[in-house]
């Protein structure tokens, strides 16, 4: 049915897009988001090899990154509200002098 | 075709017409809700393929923690900030270059791959079904289970010492 070359193509798309976002856009959460659409393609590829090999440990690393998802969101949200308070702006262009 | 392989297809093209909103779209609220549309389409897609484990904690994990904190973050700070005016940085050119560089040769390969298809459903259920999982998981990987709750910790611990260290410089 599905065939993996479909959902790997999707995913490595889904990736790309990732990537341009986190280079293109300039607001600090917006960055954040195109991140975590990587992450989501990297999630669907681990699945889609998981199917294709029958083995297991695809949808268990498929978790770890779950974990680290979370991990992620919980640690950068404050570093950008933090920044957001400092300088009272989002864009990235703004913190081109971090020190301390 | 059948319906299930119809419905692959059309999750896939909600998956990508979601990431390339998020590119397009001005307001960080109206990304974030293209993330969220983009996610509960891989869902969708994972429920399709028979990983029903995936697809349960995408939609509760994914859409139901994460981007329901960004949202809320989203919503806590300045509308009137220039950059969800000027949505894109100087960067713009060579970041689409790159991308269109990027997918391209990744497609090359995964069509050099020339995989068999996948028997959703049939052939890969049996495993992937939640019991049977949660099983496996935990006879297998519990150590791997057990570092994840040191890495949360850690996270919690740091974002702690993130927001203190803010209150002390604005003294």
């Amino acid at each position: 049915m599905a065939d993996t070359q479909l959902l790997l193509g999707l995913s490595f798309v889904l990736f790309a897009l990732g990537l341009v976002g986190v280079m293109v856009r300039r607001n600090a959460l917006v960055m954040l988001m195109c991140m975590e659409l990587m992450l989501n393609a990297v999630i669907l590829a681990l699945v889609t090899f998981s199917l294709e090999t029958g083995t297991l440990s695809g949808a268990v690393l498929v978790f770890l990154i779950f974990v680290v998802a979370a991990a992620e969101i919980a640690i950068a949200i404050p570093i950008v509200l933090q920044l957001s308070r400092q300088r009272s702006s989002l864009d990235v262009e703004g913190y081109d002098r971090l020190k301390g | 075709m059948t319906i299930d392989q119809l419905l692959v297809y059309f999750f896939g093209a909600c998956a990508l017409l979601g990431g390339v909103l998020m590119l397009v779209a001005q307001h960080p609220m109206r990304v974030a809700l293209a993330l969220i549309s983009c996610m509960l389409s891989l869902a969708g897609i994972y429920a399709m393929l028979g990983v029903h484990v995936v697809a349960v904690f995408q939609v509760l994990i994914y859409v139901g923690a994460v981007m329901v904190f960004m949202v809320y973050v989203i919503m806590l700070l300045d509308v009137r900030d220039p950059s969800f005016v000027r949505r894109y940085s100087r960067l713009l050119l060579p970041g689409i270059v790159l991308g269109a560089l990027l997918a391209g040769a990744l497609g090359i390969a995964a069509i050099k791959l020339g995989a068999p298809a996948i028997q959703p459903g049939a052939g890969a259920a049996p495993s992937y079904l939640v019991q049977p999982f949660s099983v496996e998981f935990l006879r297998e990987y519990w150590l791997h289970f057990e570092l994840t709750s040191v890495l949360l910790v850690a996270a919690v611990v740091a974002a702690i010492a993130i927001i203190r260290s803010g209150r002390r410089s604005d003294g």
